[in-house]
């Protein structure tokens, strides 16, 4: 059955990868790790400042991303010839400009439209 | 295999305007009751494990299909669908016990985002669920040919794209909102 299938599909370098089982367990490993600490920080309120610790949140969801990207969705630079990777990193820039402007312009929308009294002062 | 990807892509997309949206909104509670009253993170941190093991038991499957042992990806598939199953009952039960006490999505924009980015991600989670039931079935009946191996390929990077966008949601909502 592995025959047709190959054959079917032209030839192995074609078979997307599914990984091994050393990669799920490291992978599964290294995702209970990066889930546990930042659940233990909030819960046990261990960093005293909140910024402190939602910069280090931040940094360890963005490292399991990577963890899983790589473990469980298999991501490498070859595969498709490297249209899936091309295909993430274009959406990661339609992300981050979508997350960024959002925050930004709202923020600063939020700022300015203030119904302060000193701001009717104002020409 | 890269049109699912693709797919997969641009439903990263509407995530990222539903994490934008809840961004947005996130603090504007209506005199309403903010993320610290409401979020239990003792059940948010049992839910992510069960997706958590979910992924991984799908994994298992993924490697006995490569082995074509029939029985075992079946064994595994049924595993995953089960803590799958316990996820979405753990969120269903969170939802009904926040709407109970009054903190529906109408309550304020901060919930009505929280509920559209959450549910969303649920709905995604319940339809995996629904695609695993048909392709235990098409396996059942067909064995593990080639096309149920791609199907399962498919549905193996879509559970896992799940995994990833609850580990934004658990950041970003839960544990940041409890920081607030």
């Amino acid at each position: 059955m592995n025959a047709d299938t190959h054959a079917a599909q032209g030839g192995h370098a074609d078979e997307p990868a599914h990984g091994s089982l050393r990669g799920y367990l490291t992978g599964f490993f290294l995702s209970v790790v990066l889930t546990a600490v930042p659940f233990w920080l909030v819960m046990g309120g261990v960093p005293s400042s909140k910024q402190a610790t939602a910069l280090i949140i931040m940094i360890l969801a963005a490292a399991q991303i990577v963890v899983h990207m790589i473990a469980f969705l298999h991501m490498n630079p070859r595969s498709e010839n490297g249209w899936t990777l091309m295909a993430l990193l274009f959406t990661l820039v339609l992300v981050g400009i979508t997350l960024s402007g959002s925050l930004w312009v709202m923020y600063h929308l939020n700022a300015n439209m203030m119904l302060d009294p000193g701001m009717s002062q104002m020409p | 295999m890269l049109g699912f990807w693709l797919y997969l892509m641009s439903d990263c997309l509407i995530f990222a305007m539903l994490f934008a949206a809840y961004g947005v909104l996130g603090g504007n509670y209506a005199a309403g009751p903010s993320p610290k009253d409401i979020f239990d993170l003792p059940l948010v941190a049992v839910n992510t494990t069960m997706l958590l093991l979910s992924s991984i038991t799908y994994g298992f499957a993924m490697l006995t299909m490569e082995k074509g042992r029939v029985g075992a990806t079946q064994a595994w598939l049924a595993i995953t669908a089960l803590f799958g199953i316990a996820f979405v009952s753990i969120e269903l039960n969170e939802f009904s016990h926040l709407i109970h006490e009054g903190a529906g999505p109408q309550r304020s924009a901060f919930l009505s985002s929280f509920f559209t980015l959450v549910g969303t991600h649920g709905l995604h989670v319940t339809f995996g669920l629904i695609w695993m039931a048909t392709l235990m079935a098409q396996v059942a009946r067909h064995g593990l040919i080639a096309a149920n191996r791609r199907r399962l390929m498919c549905l193996s990077l879509f559970w896992h794209f799940l995994d990833v966008i609850w580990i934004g949601v658990f950041t970003f909502v839960y544990l940041m909102g409890f920081l607030r």
